[in-house]
């Protein structure tokens, strides 16, 4: 496994040749997705938003992958990579709206990133899709789909990894193994050793990384995206497996005291990826007290203020449903469309709107 | 309507019924195995498997890997040899990935082989919105499966009707597909016989008697629809309701019955209206009662676009406002 920090920030292998500036800012992505995922799971909680999927503890698997890619790349993120996303460009407000109901959340029309893939492994064999169509097309762009231990048991993981390996697309598959389908454990759900070494089946390789180590999942996706990338030559696919551990619920509808031990969570809180890279950082002079504390306030108000947009946006026009459902609205659908005003007309939104 | 004659209950949710129900068989017929994701020791997401696997252990509650195709195709091989498998998909939006099986084996398996192998399994499956989900967790995808011969379709809407429709489904030597309304897993109680419970297949309920118009529909749709019913009784409109409860095979007679004595009709579900069983049903009393016939046949239904994310899954959800409007235009039309 791969691994450039220990679980206690110590140096065990080669940093990845970022400037001092990129660190400082992979350790405020990480401080940002945790602190972004502790008030989301605060606004479920006070009936602010539906039910959400935490990362805590996965950030470093996240913000290390996303920040190997570059703008032209693309991501096809499964429901929980937050993280990622934001660090491709979506902003935090677009996050949240998804998950606040709204279906104008979770897309942006200039950032490549799908939307979230709630069916499991749907968006592995859409990655491939979107490697295949860069390189038929002659461009460089590298596709990086996002998905969980559990969905290496999908139909569709093995097919969209076969095609990749037949194909020679350039793509990166990052298995986020965070020991947990929901309540069905990683032991439960392969009798393989390893994820990565599914790779073998589909003749592309497979590596497994420590998923809480921020620097080797850097290190690990920028190799993978090199050899995807290889304008005029064979690009390859990677799969990536990053071992790390979810801290929460699956979901906040999720209990996990039902079928996981408190042991265990403690075991995997002693690797949480953000005072491994603080230690290192500190040690090697790139941070202090100071830029550590300016880090926390802006944090701080970049959520805030990403919440006061979301929540101050508007509920969607009943409207918005009907839009987008084809390029032209069929003729049952502008019917449909126009009986909707016309119960609104006669009875108001009160009529319908259970809150 | 039900197939007992005890007479001591339980006061129990939609969800509990469920899980009684299981338990239930379970302890009558070593045979009957549950599997799914999450379905052991976390006791289902919804909490409908809670207990089975403490009371009957791994090899009877089995937690499967991540794997809806897998879950199902399992289930159609532990059918053919001989048990009585009850898988469960977490959520309707996930049930495609097993559509294939479903579709193409677990439905013509018997057909295919002139009845030397059969399948019979319950495929469950929570369906439907209303409860502020994610996307993918609220479809009500019932035409996908009425539409494909050899498969039963079964939706509940009482908790009493859960157990003993679930029991049936079970006993059914054909594979059923039974969708579980959601919404209403806890919103009420009822009195459940505890025990041996059974209500056949393949029969409709009349929820509530009237003359003036028939109104269709099942599962989560139905309580709405009740009170819509009795909001227009306050102004002498009287609905006949009908509860379909099984949706293949449908009771023609108890729908033809009731349109022949009211000569108007509407039908109800939250399905998309193209191609919904709004459609089937109208086609029904055309061809059988088509004299009978005083008004043209409303549907009052969801609209042709995916579930919208929560903050418009009001609007999409038919209310009981828009069903008495819809009710209205039926017996209004002169």
């Amino acid at each position: 496994m791969v691994q450039v920090l220990d679980e206690s920030g110590e140096l065990v292998g080669d940093p990845p040749d970022l400037a001092d500036d990129e660190l400082v800012a992979l350790y405020r992505h990480l401080r940002l997705a945790r602190h972004f995922d502790e008030r989301a799971v605060n606004l479920q909680r006070q009936g602010r938003m539906g039910t959400y999927p935490p990362l805590a503890g996965q950030e470093a698997a996240q913000v290390g992958s996303a920040m190997a890619l570059d703008d032209r790349d693309w991501i096809a993120p499964s429901y929980r990579e937050h993280a990622a996303v934001h660090v491709h460009g979506l902003s935090l407000s677009d996050i949240l709206l998804y998950w606040m109901g709204h279906g104008a959340g979770g897309w942006r029309t200039d950032v490549n990133v799908l939307p979230a893939a709630v069916p499991i492994a749907t968006q592995v064999p859409h990655t491939t899709g979107l490697a295949l169509a860069s390189k038929l097309r002659g461009h460089d762009a590298v596709a990086c789909a996002y998905f969980g231990d559990g969905a290496t048991s999908e139909g569709d993981f093995h097919e969209g990894l076969n095609v990749a390996g037949v194909f020679d697309v350039p793509a990166v598959f990052l298995c986020n193994n965070n020991g947990w389908a929901i309540s069905v454990p990683r032991e439960r759900q392969t009798a393989s050793p390893t994820l990565a070494g599914k790779a073998v089946a589909y003749g592309i390789d497979g590596v497994q990384v420590d998923g809480m180590d921020p620097l080797a999942t850097y290190e690990v996706t920028r190799a993978a995206v090199e050899k995807a990338r290889t304008p005029g030559e064979r690009p390859r696919p990677t799969l990536i497996e990053a071992v790390q551990y979810r801290f929460g619920a699956h979901t906040t509808a999720d209990d996990p005291t039902v079928y996981r031990d408190e042991a265990e969570v403690a075991e995997w809180r002693r690797r949480d990826p953000i005072p491994r890279l603080e230690r290192f950082l500190r040690e090697t002079g790139r941070l202090d007290d100071e830029t550590v504390e300016g880090i926390e306030t802006s944090v701080r108000e970049q959520v805030s203020e990403a919440i006061e947009r979301a929540e101050n946006t508007a509920r969607p026009e009943p409207d918005a449903m009907f839009d987008d459902v084809y390029a032209e609205p069929s003729p049952a659908l502008r019917d449909q469309r126009a009986a909707l005003h016309r119960l609104r007309d006669r009875h108001g939104d009160d009529a319908f709107l259970k809150e | 309507m039900s197939t007992d004659t005890q007479t001591e209950t339980q006061n129990l949710t939609l969800v509990q019924a469920v899980r009684d129900g299981l338990r239930t068989e379970m302890q009558r017929d070593g045979d009957v195995i549950v599997l799914g994701e999450d379905v052991g020791k976390n006791g289902g997401v919804f909490r409908a498997t809670e207990g089975l696997y403490e009371e009957f252990g791994d090899d009877r509650v089995i937690d499967t890997p991540l794997a809806e195709s897998g879950i199902v195709g399992t289930s159609i091989g532990m059918a053919a040899y001989g048990l009585r498998p009850v898988p469960e998909i977490q959520f309707m939006g996930f049930i495609y990935p097993a559509f294939d099986q479903i579709i193409s084996h677990a439905a013509r398996l018997r057909t295919r082989t002139r009845g030397r192998f059969t399948c019979p399994m319950v495929v469950r499956a929570p369906y439907g919105g209303g409860i502020r989900a994610p996307e993918h967790h609220s479809e009500s995808k019932e035409a996908f499966f009425v539409h494909e011969p050899g498969l039963k379709v079964v939706i509940p809407s009482t908790p009493a009707d859960t157990k003993g429709l679930l029991a049936s489904a079970i006993r059914d030597p054909d594979p059923v597909i039974f969708l579980e309304p959601k919404l209403i897993y806890r919103a009420f109680r009822e009195d459940v016989p505890t025990g041996e419970h059974t209500v056949p297949l393949g029969e409709a309920a009349v929820r509530r008697e009237g003359s003036d118009v028939s109104v269709y529909t099942w599962g989560a749709m139905t309580r709405p629809t009740m009170e819509a019913a009795e909001n227009l009784a306050a102004e002498g409109v009287e609905c006949e309701v009908i509860d379909l409860r099984t949706l293949s095979p449908l009771d023609r007679e108890t729908i033809v019955d009731s349109f022949e004595k009211t000569g108007r009709a509407a039908v109800v579900h939250e399905a998309p209206r193209t191609g919904g069983l709004g459609g089937e049903i109208t086609a029904i009393l055309q061809e059988e009662s088509l004299l009978y016939q005083e008004a043209p046949i409303e549907r009052i239904t969801g609209f042709d676009t995916p579930v919208p994310l929560y903050a418009l899954e009001d609007y999409y959800l038919p209310s009981p406002t828009r069903i008495e409007d819809g009710i209205r235009e039926v017996v209004d039309f002169r």
